[in-house]
């Protein structure tokens, strides 16, 4: 039997975990899934509304960031002989209602990662100008180093299979990691690819990446690429 | 009132403040709240502040020998530089730090896990 994880990263996400994780129950996925939700040491009371959604919870014992949390889920994945890692947003925007799509196509496609998009079809929510200017910059980076098109680069829907996930288990950046794994993943001979879903605005919290946080994120991101590229090219 | 010269006053002013520093560093290391590791680097530091505070022309003597106009600017050169060297450092500490800090916060909530998944049963 093909066994699923759902990696749900959550800070401070307690007024939108609980919903999220009865909403991807109503869904009614057409495998066997776990849903683990990785509590990156909230303040609030994220763990307490996921148990009572009835989730399986990881909690860290200090914050360690998004990636370190989402890398966390790969461990649980290998220890516990998951087949697929699906990740999931803890904010709502990503709908399990798309997650069949991603599924369907990792299992009939030779990708090793599918990245759910929201730039391929019309509709849904799409972010900023600024944004998406930025996003198709690192995009066009992936191109050059990698030779990978992959148009929502930044997208944090994703599902990987055991030789993707056993990959990133062991390097996975701590903070605005998405990029970054997919030159590591692609540039290992990994396939990646990425099919349409619509995304919705987020349903509370606040977004980890502030207005002057973009720039650093640019820089940050386009840095970790690049050095990433170096460093598996001398390899 | 004119005791001492001013020339001796800022000296000594110097020679205190390194005897200061040194005293603190000392009873640091004697607390066990900085490594060994580190205490060099600071022992080394505050004894080289006391030797040029003592030895008041040791830093015209070196600025001549490396053929400094000022000699000043040589002393502010080195102490600039071996801060940013160590400062550089301190930042590859730190990263290896966060890594490992990352790694046992993942562990430990691997094993919390396994230890309540078992307690249930």
């Amino acid at each position: 039997m093909t066994k699923v994880l759902i990696i749900i990263p959550a800070y401070n996400e307690e007024a939108s975990i609980g919903n999220l994780l009865k909403e991807i129950r109503s869904t009614g996925l057409p495998f066997h899934y776990t849903c683990l939700v990785v509590n990156d040491a909230s303040d609030d009371e994220t763990a307490r509304e996921a148990v009572n959604a009835g989730g399986r919870v990881l909690n860290l014992p200090v914050n360690i960031g998004i990636g370190g949390a989402v890398q966390a889920g790969f461990l649980y994945a290998l220890e516990n002989d998951f087949d697929y890692v699906i990740q999931l947003d803890g904010d709502g925007q990503h709908p399990p209602a798309e997650i069949p799509k991603l599924y369907n196509r990792i299992r009939n496609s030779g990708s090793d990662l599918v990245i759910g998009s929201r730039f391929l079809a019309p509709g849904g929510f799409k972010s900023s100008l600024m944004r998406r200017k930025g996003i198709s910059l690192l995009s066009f980076l992936l191109r050059l180093l990698s030779g990978t098109v992959i148009k929502d680069i930044t997208s944090g829907f994703r599902i990987f299979n055991a030789r993707a996930f056993s990959i990133l288990a062991e390097e996975y950046s701590d903070e605005y990691p998405e990029p970054e794994s997919i030159i590591i993943l692609s540039l290992s001979g990994l396939n990646v690819s990425e099919v349409e879903v619509k995304m919705r605005d987020r349903q509370g919290g606040v977004s980890s990446i502030s207005a002057s946080g973009s720039v650093y994120y640019m820089l940050k991101v386009s840095l970790a690429m690049f050095f990433t590229f170096i460093s598996l090219k001398s390899k | 009132m004119e005791v001492l010269s001013t020339e001796f006053r800022i000296q000594l002013v110097a020679i205190i403040t390194s005897f200061v520093l040194m005293f603190l560093v000392v009873r640091l290391i004697l607390r066990g709240k900085l490594r060994e590791e580190y205490s060099i680097i600071w022992i080394s530091g505050t004894a080289l502040m006391l030797l040029f505070s003592i030895w008041r022309n040791g830093i015209d003597v070196l600025g001549s020998f490396f053929g400094v106009y000022s000699a000043p600017n040589l002393f502010f050169f080195a102490a600039v530089l071996l801060i940013l060297i160590y400062l550089l450092h301190i930042s590859v500490v730190l990263s290896k730090l966060q890594k490992q800090n990352k790694s046992l916060s993942q562990e430990i909530a691997l094993l919390k896990d396994k230890y309540e998944d078992k307690a249930e049963k």
